[in-house]
């Protein structure tokens, strides 16, 4: 167990680094940083004092040891337009995404897991069928358009939830909502599959053949396999929610990181939009890092792949 | 006969077109996504025929029409007009050129990319496996909508750079898939076999490995050219696709958007499109999966 925890502890930190070095030199991919930053009509006068102070003008090598040295002295640079540091801004923000991505992932699995085990459980029923149309539907919807809908049926027509803002319980709703769906089709599809895997399995034969009644078989048997993998792709699920929030933040100007990042490329604020890549990246790698770990303590197997 | 690999399966049984059509003929859902395909496809294909206007034809006296059904509706006008009196069905029908173009092409470069560094890092291994395994994890380690839309700002709008944007950072699930196959398919013994009665690289991958891989990228391909198509609207609705002026159904969404609770309907149509294309192509991925691999069945 130790070697596995060294070893994907050490392998989420080169892909931490290499995130690092990706992000620095994206944003100096096209030759020209300065004019990425500055309106066209800035005078050459002006960029060059620009990029004096952004520190631009100076080779590459030294803009990377000083950008990674303030990497880990936990500072990623200060906001070109707010003029205090991108780290505590995304502080700010960070706590609007976090609960509207929690509140997300509640609304899928409350919806999904139920239906999708109603359904595997009666392959063929109606339940069964919701369960299918409600996959296809996650999969098919864009979730910003369905952010729209919401407003036009729930807030403008019957005025039941706020449209924008964040502002009590009501106003999460409807972006959680939009937010949730493409994952709780997801969910419904990965249960209800599981179910049916698992309701194949030998032991589940066996069960039933010793007279087990199919309530019992359900609970005990096919109940506690479902579970592995469907706890699995939380993780996931919850890193994906952190990037499809952009859009909801904005449809539902939701003041989190994703409306921060929209603000951040308006203003052509790059070293805010480096900050929030980086920093949406660490939290992705880490929580796929947490998953595995607790994978590997449950299930041996899984250390040694 | 003499040759040493004329006999050895190639896989040409698990992917034949005249099977698959007929495999067809029994799914409804498959061939409702087929019809769908073709009715939106055709539709791009034709446009200045199906089209009953130009897609930037402004009439300022027909201005923010609403549909036909509606009571202040028009028949001119079958989906209503925008602020500028554009007609919206023309400018879906055309918007569905920018979609089709992305997922498409967009696909076709992940594709090329994916089965190329796939298939050599997953043959050859050694280094060229390392350097491409690590470069296939740190771009799936950036969250995807993060890493679109930070290089498409960089880029800036055309549609060169997006269908650039979406096959690049799309590739690393076409590798992994591909790779994965490969480290498969290489320890079959029809595959050893070949190797070991001194058959080359040059032979084996095109004979042996490639027929065998068509079945999984055609599912793969499917499904990530509807991912785009759903992205490029995303983007295109956060300004960051291709520019303001081109009709397409992400750019109509971000001016809907904006009229939201005026005109609804500036909003709902180019996004049913959007959902109308993506179903079509999920209907159609679902029974291809299905069909190339029995067992992958849902029920």
């Amino acid at each position: 167990m130790l070697r596995f925890l060294v070893r994907r502890t050490g392998e989420s930190l080169l892909l931490i680094l290499g995130v690092l070095v990706l992000v620095f030199f994206m944003v100096r991919l096209t030759g020209d940083p300065v004019g990425l930053m500055l309106p066209k009509e800035a005078p050459p006068e002006q960029r060059a004092a620009f990029a004096a102070a952004m520190g631009l003008d100076r080779p590459l090598p030294v803009q990377f040891a000083e950008y990674m040295t303030g990497v880990f002295r936990g500072d990623l640079g200060d906001s070109l337009r707010q003029r205090r540091p991108t780290i505590e801004i995304i502080g700010e923000r960070l706590p609007a995404t976090l609960e509207l991505a929690l509140a997300a992932l509640a609304f899928a699995m409350i919806v999904a897991v139920p239906l999708g085990l109603a359904g595997g459980m009666r392959p063929g029923s109606g339940l069964d069928l919701a369960a299918r149309g409600v996959g296809l539907a996650g999969q098919t919807i864009p979730n910003f358009w369905l952010g729209m809908l919401l407003i036009v049926f729930f807030s403008v027509q019957l005025g039941w939830f706020p449209s924008f803002g964040r502002d009590g319980p009501a106003s999460l709703v409807l972006p959680a909502v939009a937010l949730g769906f493409a994952g709780m089709g997801q969910l419904v599809r990965l249960t209800r599959s599981a179910v049916l895997e698992v309701r194949k399995s030998d032991y589940i034969r066996t069960a039933r053949a010793k007279g087990i009644r199919e309530r019992v078989v359900s609970l005990r048997h096919v109940l506690p396999n479902v579970a592995i993998p469907i706890v699995s792709v939380i993780g996931i699920q919850f890193t994906y929610l952190l990037g499809g929030s952009v859009y909801i933040e904005v449809v539902f100007a939701w003041p989190g990181l994703g409306t921060l990042l929209e603000t951040a490329i308006r203003d052509t604020d790059f070293p805010l939009v480096q900050s929030i890549t980086i920093f949406l990246s660490l939290f992705a790698i880490s929580i796929h890092l947490a998953t595995d770990l607790v994978y590997g303590l449950i299930d041996p197997r899984l250390r040694l792949s | 006969m003499s040759d040493p690999d004329t006999n050895a399966h190639s896989g040409e049984g698990l992917f034949s077109p005249r099977r698959l059509l007929r495999d067809l003929r029994g799914s409804p859902a498959g061939l409702a996504g087929l019809v769908l395909i073709t009715v939106i496809a055709g539709a791009a294909l034709f446009a200045p025929w199906v089209a009953p206007y130009g897609p930037s034809d402004a009439d300022f006296l027909a201005a923010r029409i609403p549909p036909a059904w509606h009571p202040e509706g028009s028949t001119a006008h079958l989906l209503g007009t925008d602020q500028l009196g554009q007609d919206l069905f023309s400018r879906i029908v055309y918007g569905a050129r920018v979609s089709l173009l992305v997922g498409v092409l967009g696909v076709s470069v992940s594709l090329t990319i994916g089965v190329t560094l796939g298939l050599l890092a997953g043959y050859f291994g050694g280094w060229l496996d390392t350097v491409v395994t690590a470069f296939t994890n740190l771009l799936l380690s950036i969250p995807y909508l993060v890493l679109v839309i930070v290089i498409a700002t960089i880029l800036g709008r055309s549609l060169t750079n997006v269908i650039l944007l979406f096959g690049v950072t799309s590739s690393p699930v076409f590798i992994r898939v591909t790779r994965g196959e490969v480290l498969r398919l290489r320890q079959l013994s029809y595959v050893e076999a070949a190797r070991g009665l001194g058959a080359s690289a040059g032979r084996i991958i095109p004979r042996h490995l490639l027929p065998n891989l068509i079945g999984p990228l055609a599912t793969l391909a499917t499904f990530e050219t509807s991912a785009m198509i759903f992205y490029e609207a995303g983007l295109g609705f956060l300004g960051l696709s291709v520019p303001p002026q081109v009709p397409s159904w992400g750019n109509m969404l971000a001016l809907g958007r904006r009229f939201l609770t005026t005109q609804p309907w500036m909003a709902i149509f180019p996004g049913l499109a959007i959902a109308l294309t993506t179903l079509g192509i999920n209907l159609l991925g679902d029974w291809l999966r299905d069909a190339i691999d029995p067992r992958s069945g849902e029920g």
